[in-house]
């Protein structure tokens, strides 16, 4: 069964702009591979309650919607007790000027009515300084428990026409939920949305797991389980929480899966006789490849978007470093040569970066590099980060942090692709190996 | 007027499938760690506890390192020797890493680890078919603090034996 909510996408286009395209100096912009921005001030009044008994959900819609804005650093929202203006009518023409006169480049409004079990949000974006709506508004029609996702696809609309990049916000991350001392640490599959609500647990804490994988369209995942004793590469299906090994040869040990974009297959680490290297096992059939064959430690592995390569981590130099291939295998080219140890490599969504996780001099760093190696940056610094994981847009990494000492706990973080914005992720208790959902 | 360009998305069955939490596996596996053996008293050379106090059923490496040490050679040695006379073990190597490496690699490592504990066993003339390994990386430490007086314990491959039931 597929967990994600079918859409059913119609666009009617109906006449003309209300307000005329006027001339404008600039428009609502925000370009956000600039080094440093200043956040773009917004309103976001709570939403129009247009039947009775929806003004809970009009006001709980509009703090989702503002808190995925404000959470990525590029907005900034004008508190509802700065403004001198309300929106009481969904359809009533915008008093520009009282929105200008609190500053708020961005207004957003929007109506929901409810209906049984029936949800109904429309929004609109207006550039108040311009006096213009930027973008038409949109409808979204669900069910009211799904109030949230509705929220956050207003959100993915407004950050897209605002910044020209796609959303990330309707999404949903898989990772490892932590209890426990160091020493004896409980660990379960998890799945949440982005931000941390609707947390559900797909695995008991009975055997260890590690580093889930979402397939690309996230209703699989990948991941390592112990539960035979030995670890072994699983696939389990996010509807039913129905899971199968993948790979069970006795006295091998398999993991670091991940699919391929087609979702058909899968590259894996395959250790025998304490050597480890790299497979492709074909989903429907269990027919395994090998890609690699040498003495060498061959981990980490991650499909570029088109498939046509895989960029992975190997000690065959003599230390860890970050290596590409073919996805048929075969000869492949080192991308890093900083100095110190490079592993956990994971192709960006965009095709255009490739993270991963650097270790030098006793500290460990998340970083992105282009896939050619050149351009390297580090975004993060700790005793221990590692395991980064793209936001569908390509704009965010999502990763592990561990903290020092006989207390230690991990948690996860994410840092834009900027190196700004470096937060905590909410989830409850310790966190480990997410992976991010493409958007639903 | 103000008018709409609509896009209707119609959110179907947009409520998950409830929250589900699958039951125990109860995989026994009698090769494998986690069953319970009989220790036995260690004044018995052929009891576990023995091997694990007398022999020694555990080597340590030093940083990213898998080679054995001329002492853990010798550890490895003793093992080989005592499981030639007690055939009715079966051993399972568990290798392990320090906290300080990325997940894969230190399960890879541990692996390694294992591997070599395995190659000098079966040298000494242990049937191969006596002895599986199998890495931890770094999830399981037995020391917690971050130094490395306690990294240097967790950098480990450690020989646990199990009764052979149909020996």
């Amino acid at each position: 069964m597929r967990l994600f909510a079918t859409l059913v996408i119609g666009i009617l286009t109906m006449g003309q702009f209300a307000h005329p395209v006027t001339a404008q100096s600039q428009p609502l912009r925000i370009e956000i591979t600039d080094g440093v921005i200043e956040p773009m001030p917004y309103a976001v009044p709570d939403f129009v309650a247009e039947t009775p008994g929806s003004n809970q959900v009009a006001k709980d819609i509009s703090r989702v919607i503002a808190a995925d804005l404000n959470g990525t650093g590029l907005f900034r929202e004008i508190p509802a007790k700065a403004h001198i203006s309300s929106i009481t009518n969904f359809g009533s023409p915008v008093q520009f000027a009282d929105w200008k006169a609190v500053n708020a480049q961005a207004l957003i409004t929007g109506g929901v009515s409810v209906s049984g079990n029936q949800l109904e949000v429309k929004f609109r974006v207006y550039d108040v300084f311009a006096g213009t709506e930027l973008g038409n508004g949109l409808r979204f029609k669900g069910t009211t428990d799904g109030w949230r996702r509705m929220a956050h696809k207003v959100a993915d609309a407004v950050y897209a026409r605002i910044t020209g990049e796609g959303g990330y916000f309707d999404s949903r991350v898989v990772y490892v939920a932590e209890t426990g001392p160091k020493n004896n640490r409980k660990k379960r599959l998890a799945v949440m949305d982005y931000d941390g609500a609707n947390l559900q647990y797909l695995t008991d804490s009975s055997s260890i797991v590690l580093a889930p994988r979402f397939s690309p369209t996230g209703d699989r995942v990948l991941y390592t389980s112990y539960e035979t004793g030995f670890p072994q590469v699983y696939v389990l299906d996010v509807g039913s929480v129905r899971r199968k090994v993948l790979s069970n040869e006795s006295g091998t040990m398999s993991f670091a899966p991940r699919f391929s974009p087609d979702g058909k297959s899968v590259v894996m680490s395959v250790t025998e006789g304490g050597n480890t290297d790299l497979y492709k096992m074909d989903i429907g059939s269990g027919k395994r490849q090998r890609l690699t064959s040498t003495p060498s430690i061959e981990t980490a592995p991650s499909y570029s978007p088109d498939g046509s390569k895989i960029v992975f981590e190997s000690d065959r130099s003599g230390s860890q470093q970050i290596y590409v291939m073919s996805s048929r295998g075969g000869e492949a080219t080192r991308i890093s040569f900083g100095k110190g140890r490079y592993g956990t490599p994971v192709w960006s969504p965009r095709g255009d970066l490739i993270a991963f996780t650097k270790q030098h001099k006793g500290r460990f760093h998340i970083g992105v590099m282009r896939t050619d190696g050149s351009e390297e940056r580090l975004l993060t610094a700790s005793f221990l980060d590692e395991g980064p994981t793209w936001s569908p847009n390509g704009r965010v990494i999502m990763f592990t942090r561990e903290t020092r000492g006989a207390g230690g706990a991990a948690s996860l973080y994410s840092v834009d692709v900027s190196g700004r914005n470096l937060k905590p992720v909410k989830i409850n208790g310790g966190g480990s190996d997410p992976s991010w959902s493409p958007l639903q | 007027m103000k008018l709409w360009t609509k896009a209707v998305l119609t959110v179907a069955a947009l409520s998950l499938a409830a929250c589900t939490d699958p039951g125990g596996f109860g995989n026994d596996d009698d090769f494998g760690a986690g069953t319970g053996s009989d220790l036995g008293s260690n004044a018995d050379p052929s009891s576990i506890a023995y091997f694990q106090e007398a022999v020694g059923d555990r080597v340590l490496f030093v940083v990213d390192q898998s080679t054995l040490s001329e002492q853990g050679r010798l550890v490895v040695l003793a093992q080989a020797n005592w499981l030639m006379q007690n055939t009715d073990y079966v051993a399972v190597i568990e290798g392990h890493a320090d906290e300080q490496g990325t997940r894969e690699y230190n399960l890879a490592l541990g692996a390694r680890r294992a591997s070599a504990v395995q190659e000098l066993l079966v040298s000494q003339g242990v049937a191969s078919n006596r002895i599986r390994t199998l890495s931890y990386g770094k999830e399981r430490p037995i020391e917690i603090c971050s130094e490395e007086s306690c990294y240097a314990q967790n950098r480990r491959a450690v020989t646990v034996l199990t009764a052979n039931l149909s020996g």
